[in-house]
């Protein structure tokens, strides 16, 4: 492809790639997320290319690896298009028979396709799997459509058309009218409106003579990309930076251009080495073709990119701590203001916004603030995707328009809660959000309702507990967290913290005391009111937010030392069900600790004076016994006597 | 190569200003596992960065280390999604077989271990990563089936 200078000739580029392309024509679309690489996909792919020379069939059926489809615990994915066959788990093994049967023969192979476990009935085609028939994949979509290496794919699929538009049919003023007209609000976390942090970038005035970004003597206007994702449990923007970064890159131009920045900066979570690689290879050949660089498409627009990689500091995500650090320094926040749309990096007025912001971006210019504006509540616009994740059976990514019901995310899609198990909560926000218990499951999901019910929306994680899952330990947890990553500059979030993290610790073992809650809500109270930064003003809201909702499960570790999910190592006991115990050695020989007593046709006991609540014994007893059993908060029974301890079996010859 | 030319080719690579020290030390970190105190002294005088800064910032990210590292290095993730689903298992599971606690190394350099916050393959939780290879699906019995596949 030579160099596209004009809105013209990207039109007769993608003219032609689209004529070099026939919709009919099958081919393989491989899944190569780091979810599905995880699991394998390197090698399916490679057996598709190589099984497809084998039969001979190469010149008429493409392969392709994509980014990630979302249905990740479900990877390695395959799908198959023009029909949309979709298969599942599919190992290097299978690749023969799906290639002979299904692009030879034209045969759809039963075995790999997802099986509904409501209907049992296998589902053929991608988007008619639960998992994705409920969702609306405007954003996500493409991912999987499009191989994240080549720009022909992006531009086949209308790519570029959005920057062409605003960078000759728009002024800079209208774009950002577009947005605000949108109702786009920021998805990195707090759910700033958009268009107006971009006004006010646009107006702030760049100092005269401010300092400049080293050596590379550059002044004037930034942007960035926030991709440092740092809520555990959420990896929508790794998803899209590795699966679509084209995307994020023309979102990224068209912020430039209304903002009038010249220069951009990727930051990413330094885990995410394959994000940095397909963001960084995007780059270049954008430079190479004129979408990025000095005269981007003819237009006069000098705009250029660097990809900056975090170093594994979770307060990095927070916009003051992030230009710090992309300046070199140890990331710690600042008071605002200045914001910094008004001293950013080097102190140039500065336009920070998540990844998936950016991503929506180019689909507004192109289809209009109304298309966007559409979707979605009074107060929040579009789709948001989200990372369901944890005790749910259909883990992965989901896509969906703001306001849906928590439920239908919950059951429709995730198909509920694996194992029989019941529902308990949905942890939202990350480690500053709050935990949604089952009462409030018809909750409309967007910004404002979640802020409602003592949560957040946060970045979009989903973590779906049962009643397996102790909330004073997600408590613990989520400020063991904070305490960790507080960056230790101001009193109230780092020795708050700390205090709170040990009276929590304390409760988990058993150890809690009078005054003890109490103590808590007075640490939340002070931590919320003079943190310098939003980590150490929001990280109360676990322990909030699980007190609200669950105070009895506090109180059952305080009162009783109980606990009722009977997760918590110092307070649960392990116990052998006598009547289900068939002295099969395996919990024996596996105990780590030697803790078990028992032997062949003696049903086992666990020396309890031994036993370190390590959980083997109960995770290595075979389904069909089940005999392995926790308790907390009563006595152990006592164990059976030798006699009543031997199995004697029916000898095999006595059966009739 | 020496490891005072390495140093400067990552140097030359990302631009000698100090705006760049935080690229140079995870590429030197990426190439030697671990901070050497002659190429952090090389960094300084060609950043033009004081060594109290290079400290400051080597210990202030956790990407970094200023003592070597075993020849695996295991992350366990403790990320929510993998909280939940029994991580705290996975990880005593490894720390009983390698004898060694988060944050260190064994005496015979095999293994380092750490935790990390989240992998982003938390659909595959409990989820440890082994020098970059992901392992999905852990149970205590999983995780030592893994290890012991590392030599
Ligand atoms: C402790 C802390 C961590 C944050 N981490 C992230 C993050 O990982 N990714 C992100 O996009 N925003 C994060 N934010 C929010 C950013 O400060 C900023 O608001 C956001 O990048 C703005 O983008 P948006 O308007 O598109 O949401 C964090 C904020 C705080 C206080
Ligand atoms: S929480 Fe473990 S990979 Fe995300």
């Amino acid at each position: 492809m030579t160099r596209i200078a004009s809105p013209t000739e990207l039109e007769r580029i993608r003219a032609e790639v689209l004529a070099g392309r026939d919709p009919e024509r099958p081919h393989v679309a491989v899944c190569v997320g780091t979810g599905c690489l995880a699991t394998g996909a390197r090698a399916v792919l490679a057996a598709f290319e190589a099984a497809i020379a084998e039969q001979g069939i190469d010149a008429t059926v493409g392969v392709r690896g994509t980014g990630c489809h979302g249905f990740c615990e479900r990877g390695p994915i395959v799908v198959i298009e023009p029909a949309e066959i979709c298969y599942l788990q599919v190992k290097p093994e299978d690749v023969p028979e799906l290639v002979r049967e299904t692009l030879v023969e034209k045969r759809v192979v039963e075995r790999l396709l997802y099986l509904d476990p409501r209907s049992g009935e296998r589902v053929v085609r991608e988007s008619d799997i639960p998992f994705y028939k409920h969702q609306k994949r405007l954003i996500f979509g493409p991912n999987r459509t499009i191989d994240p290496t080549s720009l022909e794919d992006y531009l086949a699929i209308g790519g570029f058309r959005a920057l062409a538009r605003a960078l000759f049919k728009r002024t800079p003023e209208q774009v950002i009218e577009e947005v605000k007209a949108a109702g786009l609000r920021g998805r990195g976390g707090a759910g700033f409106p958009t268009g107006v942090k971009w006004g006010l970038a646009r107006e702030a005035e760049c100092e005269p003579g401010g300092r400049s970004s080293g050596a590379s003597g550059a002044s004037g206007k930034v942007v960035v990309v926030n991709c440092d994702e740092g809520d555990p449990g959420a990896y929508m923007d790794r998803s899209l930076m590795e699966g679509n970064p084209f995307c994020v890159l023309e979102g990224l131009t068209i912020g430039a251009y209304a903002i009038g920045a010249s220069e951009g900066y990727i930051y990413v979570r330094q885990e995410y080495g394959l994000a940095v690689e397909n963001v960084g290879r995007a780059l270049r050949r954008l430079e190479e073709v004129g979408l990025l660089g000095d005269d981007v498409l003819g237009s006069g627009l000098s705009f250029r990119v660097k990809v900056h990689r975090g170093a594994g500091a979770f307060v990095c995500g927070e916009e003051t701590a992030l230009l710090l650090s992309l300046e070199g320094k140890p990331g710690e926040p600042r008071t605002r203001p200045p914001y910094p749309a008004v001293r950013g990096l080097f102190g140039r007025p500065t336009n920070i916004n998540n990844v998936e912001t950016w991503a929506a971006v180019p689909r507004i210019v192109s289809e209009g603030a109304a298309a966007f504006a559409a979707i979605g509540t009074a107060g929040s616009k579009g789709t948001k995707i989200f990372s369901l994740v944890g005790k749910i059976t259909n883990t992965g990514l989901v896509e969906v328009p703001m306001g849906i019901p928590l439920r239908e995310i919950v059951f429709e899609i995730g198909g509920g809660i694996p194992g029989g198990m019941r529902f308990k909560a949905v942890q939202t926000g990350g480690p500053s959000g709050g935990c949604i218990p089952e009462s409030q499951l018809d909750l409309r999901v967007d910004f404002d309702e979640l802020t409602r019910a003592g949560s957040m929306m946060g970045s979009g994680g989903l973590i779906v507990m049962d009643e397996e899952t102790c909330m004073v330990d997600v408590a613990r947890y989520f400020i063991e967290f904070l305490t960790d990553e507080s960056c230790g500059k101001c009193a109230p979030c780092r020795e708050g913290l700390r205090q709170m993290h040990r009276i929590l610790t304390r409760i988990t073992r058993g150890e809690g005391r009078e005054g003890d809650l109490e103590r808590l809500l007075e640490l939340s109270a002070l931590a919320k009111e003079v943190s310098l930064c939003a980590l150490g003003g929001t990280a109360p809201n676990p322990f909030l937010s699980t007190y609200r909702y669950f105070r009895e499960e506090y109180e059952a570790h305080v009162k009783e030392k109980r606990c009722p999910a009977l997760a918590c190592k110092a307070l649960v006991r392990y116990v052998i069900d006598p009547a289900r115990c068939t002295a099969c050695l395996i919990c024996m020989r596996k105990c780590p600790e030697g803790a078990i007593d028992g032997g062949k046709h003696r049903i086992h006991v666990i020396v309890q004076e031994k036993c370190t609540s390590c959980g083997t014994c109960l995770e290595v007893c075979p389904a069909r016994f089940g005999a392995v059993r926790k308790i907390s908060g009563v006595p152990v029974p006592p164990p059976p006597s030798e006699e009543e301890r031997v199995i004697v079996r029916k000898k095999k010859a006595a059966a009739p | 190569m020496s490891l005072l030319e390495r140093v400067d080719a990552i140097i030359d690579r990302h631009g000698a200003e100090p705006s760049a020290l935080i690229q140079v030390l995870l590429e030197l970190q990426g190439e030697l596992h671990w901070l050497p105190r002659e190429a952090l002294a090389r960094v300084g005088e060609r950043l033009v960065v004081p060594q109290s800064r290079i400290q400051r910032i080597a210990t202030f990210y956790k990407a970094f280390s200023l003592v070597p590292k075993g020849r695996h290095e295991i992350h366990v993730c403790m990320g929510t999604a993998c909280h939940v689903r029994g991580a705290g298992r996975v990880l005593d599971k490894v720390k009983e077989l390698t004898g060694i606690a988060p944050g260190e190394t064994d005496l015979e350099l095999k293994f380092s271990l750490e935790t990390v916050n989240c992998l982003g393959c938390c659909a595959l939780g409990p989820v440890m990563e082994i020098d970059g290879k992901t392992h999905g699906k852990l149970g205590a019995e999983g995780a030592a089936t893994v290890l012991e596949s590392y030599e």
